[in-house]
């Protein structure tokens, strides 16, 4: 008779990056030095441009999205991205806010004329979007970079609530 | 052999976004087509109207992994502008900030973006037990690299003790023989890494002018701009030997030096000036820097790596010779005034240039970033690389291009933070 091996239950995490400095992803990084060990053994990172080839998302527990929308062709991934996390996670100033990257919102008549050429030839929205604005945001990480502590204390959070980790 | 056009949409493993395509038509490379899909949050527009003494912090959101360069660039620019001259303390901070930056950029990039390529993997995350320890390592040393920014700057993101003439911190010199003892314990381990990338066999060589900021020692902040083809310029001259270019289907400029492309990053800083890295890294890095000058460009990873270690060594140095006290910065007068900044970020050349009114108000300001400047020295390397291996399957082309973008550290946040040119 085979025994079955119980599989170990990890968090499936995507960590996605839109317009923004990716100052979040670099902190993260940085948190990593410290728990890295532990994430590795919890974390299932089923995206993370960063770090790996990426595919689309799907299946995932969280979604962590850092960085402001600003083109149709980001709403549609954002969309997608809500559609397939059950929970997801607004990080940095950009994805709560919408700014610094949201910051030609308040040009003069004659700043935006000059990026004018660059709005419509790229395609970007008329508007850059804090994410709460296009779909649900379950929690967020504000700062400019994120703070890593809220970052620390929703994460494990998200470990205790899909039983990956004791509480 | 491979037929027809490639595509590689959202490019992994660098620091934002970019896509690339090759255009081939009977077994020839007809074109390369790198772009920069970042989209622009126009901060060389948004640094109109704003007052000097805000405009570092706000340029360092244009990148979170150089941001430290960039708020030390924009300092400089102002300080040029301003005459302030600054004290031996704060050179010496802003060294170790910078040096900070770059033991934990360059290992970042080195370890977990570029060491699966290396490893035949296809991530960090992918390393298993057989390559764990090399995680380990990553993880040592951008702690320290982290650590030593934290010490000098505050943070190392974003960091908040550097202004315009000096610093509104005092390091705590407590902690000196600490951080002296941490900077020790991860020189094997970069000694390791140096010994990987010396090893690693990738190449692809191709002439080109090679571009850095050289001074009396080696570093980061202060000289003059020297390249392999024997000019040497003044920082406020740079732009003036730099031509514009649009590529109309990237979100980033791109620039020739004197109307062809240039390299700038660790390979150039290396292949101009590695006779000034510290005596304690020469001395244990003979065999390796007989690899420089070169013109491979994966020899700019073995570059970074020996960075790490002249980044540390030069660092212990300072800590063991150095008392910091408290001190004010530097006071200084707002004048309608202009001044160009150039330091070298991790991926090379970072040039600032600041026009103020006579109220400290920005009227005109430009900024122009390492990855915009080697856009087209990399797509002709990417040509030449293609071309090379035109009869091979399109897994191993696509595989080998994204190689030789990542051997480049490219980051797509600083190059995409706003261009000023007409479309035509």
């Amino acid at each position: 008779m085979t025994k079955k091996i119980k599989e170990v239950k990890k968090l499936k995490v995507g960590w996605f990056t839109f317009t923004c400095s990716e100052d979040s992803t670099i902190m993260f990084t940085e948190l990593m030095n410290e728990h890295y060990e532990e994430w590795f053994r919890l974390i299932d990172f089923k995206n993370f441009r960063l770090l790996k080839k990426n595919g689309k998302p799907k299946g995932l527990d969280v979604a962590f999205v850092e960085g402001a929308i600003c083109a149709p062709e980001d709403i549609k991934k954002l969309r997608e991205i809500r559609k397939n996390c059950k929970k997801l996670v607004a990080i940095g100033s950009c994805a709560v806010v919408g700014k610094p990257s949201a910051q030609r919102m308040d040009f003069t008549e004659a700043q935006r004329k000059e990026i004018e050429f660059i709005i419509s030839r790229f395609h970007y929205a008329e508007k850059v979007y804090a994410l709460h604005e296009l779909v649900k945001v379950d929690e967020s990480v504000p700062g400019c970079p994120m703070d890593t502590n809220t970052f620390l204390n929703i994460l494990n959070k998200q470990l205790v609530e899909f039983g990956v980790k004791n509480a | 052999m491979h037929k027809g056009d490639i595509t590689l949409d959202s490019l992994s493993k660098i620091e934002g976004h970019a896509d690339l395509v090759i255009k081939i038509k009977d077994k020839k490379v007809e074109d390369i087509n790198f772009s920069i899909t970042e989209h622009k949050r126009f901060f060389t527009q948004a640094m109109h109207g704003k007052h000097i003494e805000v405009l570092p912090q706000h340029l360092s959101r244009i990148c979170g992994t150089c941001s430290i360069a960039h708020l030390l660039c924009s300092i400089e620019s102002i300080e040029k502008a301003l005459e302030v001259k600054v004290s031996e303390q704060t050179k010496l901070l802003r060294k170790l900030s910078m040096y900070g930056l770059m033991i934990r950029d360059h290992a970042l990039h080195l370890y977990l973006l570029a060491l699966p390529d290396v490893l035949g993997k296809n991530s960090v995350l992918d390393f298993g037990e057989e390559y764990h320890n090399y995680i380990h390592d990553a993880f040592d040393v951008k702690a320290v690299g982290n650590k030593l920014a934290i010490f000098a700057a505050g943070r190392s993101v974003h960091a908040p003790f550097p202004i315009i003439g000096g610093f509104n911190h005092t390091p705590d010199n407590s902690q000196i023989p600490d951080l002296i003892k941490s900077l020790e314990s991860i020189r094997e381990t970069a000694l390791k890494l140096i010994e990987i990338y010396y090893k690693c066999n990738f190449k692809l060589e191709r002439e080109t002018n090679f571009v850095g900021l050289k001074a009396e020692e080696y570093g980061f902040i202060e000289g003059r701009i020297h390249t392999s083809n024997g000019k040497i310029i003044e920082e406020k001259g740079y732009l003036g030997h730099l031509n514009h270019i649009v590529i109309p289907y990237s979100e980033s400029s791109a620039y020739e030096f004197e109307g062809k492309e240039y390299m700038v990053g660790a390979l150039a800083r290396l292949n101009l000036g590695k006779e000034l890295l510290h005596k304690r890294t020469q001395e244990s890095c003979r065999k390796e820097l007989k690899e420089f000058p070169s013109i491979n460009i994966y020899r700019n990873n073995l570059a970074q790596a020996i960075e790490i270690l002249h980044s540390i060594d030069h660092s212990i140095e300072i800590l063991e010779k150095t008392k910091f006290r408290q001190e004010a910065p530097v006071k200084f007068e707002i004048r309608a005034s202009e001044g160009v900044g150039v330091v070298e970020a991790p991926r090379g050349t970072l040039y600032h240039r600041v026009k103020m009114d006579d109220k400290g108000i920005v009227t005109d300001g430009n900024i122009i970033v390492p990855t915009s400047q080697n856009q087209i020295n990399m797509r002709d390397d990417l040509k030449k690389l293609v071309q090379e291996n035109i009869d091979k399957s399109k897994d191993f082309i696509v595989n080998e291009a994204e190689k030789l973008i990542r051997a480049y550290d490219p980051c797509m946040s600083c190059a995409s933070h706003f261009l000023r040119v007409k479309w035509v």
